[in-house]
């Protein structure tokens, strides 16, 4: 036991004693977060759009009028014809041009139809994306309200809150992301330099041979890591509660609980990745590219997997970070509990049994 | 019992897709107590050696034990009673001195204050140096850690490979004085040494080339077997000497020795004077020859060709 | 070694290396001549290195001046690097080219011309005898040969000068001489030898001999003089008297 307190100790001074990995280690989650919390929503604030109200009644006004009211839009008054439009677009004046059909009203009225253009600038298919779900979503909404007054009629109109609120639709989807992500730096590619140093300084070879069991050099090199990425899981959920406003929804005990699976499945990857290198330069590479690239590419963060194509489909089941994603999401924000994400947790721990035996079937005792 | 022994060990690496034989069909012992050293140039297998018997390597072929415990099976028994100091330096940089000895200890499930009798001559010229980190010290300095590292929980044998390398004339010799201290308190010592003035300070002594042991035994003992009488001879101008010595048809060898030049001849009963006239008529001035007793490294040459 | 005309190559003037408070080389002052095998003795840490990297122009010092091979250590050490030679034991040549290779590459990098490359190489390998392993790794070759053609590389352009950091640690005892037989050599060409080693009856083979404790050369001379002024047998003998004096341990 003495032995484990004083590795675990010698690994802290490790770690504080040098100011690059403490950076890494405790700065970059938090900036990380900030950054991809943040970003999404300051991008569709005030964006410029033309409005063409080849109609001029009632309805159209109102809808015009809920979009100006939202802070995401600014409607640029000096266009008035489809030739400005064009011109608008390509000087990159606006990004998005909203076209009310004629009589629109009316359609609306006796057809129970109207045609409304939504026409976006997609040189950047993401943001346009965004653009247009809002102002559907504002269409959508309006549509709501009148079908409510239909039923009752004099119910007074009320201020209705957006169905998704896109202050908040960054984070949520970001702060999965990050967390499945940072979690798995520090667990698994730090944990594995941290190793695969001690092979390359020769320090290894004296602790081989000493009478401490090698295994529990495995162990003391671990918990360490083990401890900061709980310090950064703390960091990361009390950040998003309080400055990006990220409720939680279901149990955190939950939350909690399968972060930690999540962090033993990281962690025996790591251990895997230091069986197989000798070197701190390969043990980074692997971990980069072997973990970090699926990460951002595969797990459904930044692109959703429905769309990929299946062979990249099959190949993003293999990626722990997915999985862990989906708890997530599915906890913290829709505040599902046990029940509905046993499935996930399991296949997180398969998957760190796995990673687990295959690193202890290919640790070596000796050199 | 013998604290160490190697029954025809083989070992091979891959290198570039061929195999090197790095030891050879190797086997000596060490006696208790005994300051066995390894001498030979890198890449003759000394490293091999001290991995294998200290349980990190395995053998290709053969049998060696530690203490009576065979080092493939009982590494266990093996890693609680020796202490090893690889060629590298191979203690934490960004460590003080004394974490790095406090966590030594502890691994070896000792304190410091319990063995400190042992490290404590060592140790003490690093006592003003304590809190310094064991990246900012002097090479001489990081190997009197890196011994007192080694040697904290009191091994029964000491495996040094190579403790001396890089380090400047003052401080190995204070190490090797270190050692037959070390000697003294009943510590079986086994290091290697890539200096052959070094191999004099050893009991017995192998000297080892290319994975092959040349020979063992003590130094005196190897020095007595060499069997040609060996000349030292100098001039004033120790280049052209060389090279004039070299094309003597009597020549066997010559090689510069610092000041002189060891000449062994093919005929080992010529009369001194040819060798002097020759040297007179190659033109050189003050030239003495000497017949003198052969070094390690003599012996060594010889038995390397 | 051949002085026709006593010719200085490199001469240092009160050089001095700071390290804040910590002075690694204190007002260090020589001259070496040309085709001179001038031998840098010093213990670990007495600041040979430091000497080494300034007179080689990778350093600048913290005063004092110096000239190397007639250029000036402040301004022009780009001509110096032109006209210098640097092997140390612990980088020389790329493992992963082939002898042939790493010839190449550094005729290149000191500018030689492709035609002078391609004779001045084949001489070279027929002259270290390495004709049939040409085209294989350096990484395949044993220790002594590696540092022996480290050497004929680090004098491939026919420099001034050639420094060597430690050039023959670990080498077996016949490779050595034989290493040693390439200085003497290239001595006898007029290439100026500096050279450190950790060998003390390598400091016999030496012209002359500078012995540094502590940042401050303590004794320079030929090794037969440095012994009678000591009274000693030999250098070895010399050396520990002057640097068991040492009070710094780096």
């Amino acid at each position: 036991m003495k032995q484990l307190l004083t590795f675990v100790k010698k690994e802290f001074h490790h770690i504080l004693r040098d100011k690059r990995s403490m950076l890494v280690l405790i700065g970059l989650p938090i900036v990380q977060l900030l950054i991809f919390g943040f970003a999404i929503t300051n991008e569709v604030r005030n964006t410029n759009i033309a409005v063409l109200d080849n109609s001029k009644d009632e309805t159209t006004q109102i809808i015009i009028t809920k979009i100006e009211s939202s802070q995401y839009f600014d409607i640029d008054r000096t266009i008035s014809t489809s030739d400005q439009i064009e011109k608008a677009f390509k000087t990159g004046k606006i990004k998005v041009a909203v076209i009310f059909q004629q009589n629109f009203q009316e359609e609306l009225a006796h057809f129970n139809k109207a045609q409304l253009q939504i026409i976006a600038d997609a040189t950047d298919p993401n943001q346009a994306t965004t653009l247009t779900n809002y102002i559907s979503s504002i269409v959508v909404d309006y549509q709501n309200q009148v079908n409510q007054q239909n039923k009752l009629p004099y119910t007074i109109n009320t201020e209705t809150r957006m169905l998704y609120n896109p202050q908040l639709k960054g984070a949520y989807t970001s702060v999965p992301g990050v967390m499945g992500m940072i979690l798995l730096l520090i667990s698994a590619m730090m944990t594995s330099i941290a190793i695969v140093k001690e092979k390359e300084l020769g320090t290894m070879e004296i602790l081989l041979v000493s009478p401490m069991k090698p295994r529990l050099v495995v162990v003391s090199k671990v918990i360490p890591y083990f401890i900061i990425s709980l310090i950064n899981v703390a960091t990361i959920l009390i950040l998003s509660v309080f400055v990006l406003g990220l409720p939680i929804q279901g149990s955190l005990l939950l939350l909690i609980g399968s972060t930690v699976i999540y962090i033993f499945c990281a962690l025996s990857l790591g251990l895997l990745i230091s069986t197989i290198t000798d070197t701190q330069q390969a043990a980074m590479l692997i971990s980069l590219l072997g973990l970090m690239l699926p990460v951002v590419m595969l797990s459904g963060y930044a692109f959703p997997i429905a769309n990929m194509p299946v062979i990249l489909q099959v190949l993003s089941t293999i990626v722990p970070a997915k999985w862990y994603i989906i708890i997530v999401k599915g906890v913290m924000i829709k505040g599902i509990d046990i029940t509905q994400i046993w499935k996930e947790l399991l296949i997180l721990v398969i998957m760190t049994v796995i990673f687990l035996s295959i690193s202890i079937k290919r640790f070596k005792i000796r050199l | 019992m013998k604290a160490v022994e190697l029954e025809n060990i083989f070992k091979s690496y891959p290198i570039k897709k061929t195999s090197v034989q790095v030891v050879d069909d190797v086997s000596f012992s060490v006696d208790d107590g005994e300051l066995f050293g390894l001498i030979g140039p890198d890449g003759a297998g000394k490293t091999s050696i001290f991995r294998i018997l200290t349980t990190l390597l395995l053998a290709d072929k053969g049998n060696a034990k530690v203490l009576g415990y065979d080092v493939v099976k009982d590494w266990k028994s093996i890693r609680n009673i020796i202490g090893y100091m690889p060629g590298r330096f191979s203690l934490y940089q960004d460590l003080t001195v004394e974490e790095n000895l406090e966590f030594f200890a502890t691994i070896f499930n000792t304190t410091i204050r319990e063995n400190y009798k042992l490290v404590e001559d060592i140790y003490k010229q690093l006592e003003p140096f304590k809190t310094r980190r064991a990246g900012k010290l002097s090479g001489g300095m990081k190997q009197k850690l890196a011994l007192s590292c080694a040697l904290i929980h009191k091994p029964k044998v000491l495996f040094l490979d190579e403790p001396t390398t890089g380090v400047d004339p003052v401080s190995r010799k204070e190490f090797w004085e270190m050692l037959k201290r070390l000697k003294s308190q009943g510590i079986t010592i086994l290091v290697s040494t890539p200096y052959m003035d070094e191999a004099k300070l050893c009991d017995r002594i192998a000297l080892i080339q290319n994975g092959k042991i040349l020979k063992i035994d003590t130094p005196q003992n190897i020095m007595d077997s060499f069997d040609k009488n060996l000349f030292a001879v100098r001039s004033e101008n120790m280049f052209k000497l060389l090279n004039d010595l070299r094309t003597f048809n009597n020549t066997e060898s010559c090689f510069a020795f610092g000041e002189f030049h060891h000449l062994t001849l093919k005929d080992n009963d010529i009369n001194i004077s040819d060798l002097e006239k020759y040297i007179a008529q190659s033109g050189h001035l003050n030239a003495t020859i000497k017949i003198i007793k052969p070094e390690i490294e003599d012996c060594f040459m010889q038995l390397m060709k | 070694m051949l002085i026709t005309e006593k010719e200085i190559v490199i001469k240092t003037d009160k050089l001095t290396k700071k390290f804040g408070d910590f002075v690694a080389a204190s007002e260090i002052t020589f001259e070496v001549f040309k085709g001179e095998i001038f031998g840098f003795l010093g213990a670990n840490g007495a600041g040979k290195t430091t000497a080494m990297k300034m007179l080689i122009g990778i350093s600048n010092p913290s005063s004092g001046n110096a000239q190397v091979a007639g250029y000036d250590i402040y301004k022009q050490t780009e001509q110096i690097k032109k006209s210098i030679g640097y092997m140390s034991q612990k980088f020389s040549l790329y493992e992963d080219l082939t002898i042939k290779e790493n010839i190449q590459l550094f005729g290149g990098i000191y500018g030689l011309s492709d035609k002078e490359i391609k004779s001045k190489s084949e001489e070279l390998i027929t002259k270290l005898g390495l004709n049939t392993e040409a085209d294989k790794l350096v990484a395949s070759l044993p220790l002594g040969w590696k540092q022996k053609l480290a050497f004929s590389i680090a004098i491939f352009h026919q420099p001034k000068i050639v420094f060597l950091d430690e050039p023959t640690g670990g080498v077996d005892p016949i490779t050595r001489r034989q290493f040693w037989d390439m200085i003497y050599e290239a001595s006898h060409n007029g290439i100026t030898i500096f050279v450190t080693t950790h060998y003390m009856d390598e400091a016999e083979y030496c012209d002359r001999v500078s012995i540094m404790v502590d940042g401050v050369i303590k004794a320079l001379d030929s090794p037969e003089n440095l012994k009678k002024q000591f009274n000693a047998k030999s250098m070895d003998e010399v050396f520990l008297m002057l640097a068991r004096g040492a009070k710094r341990g780096e």
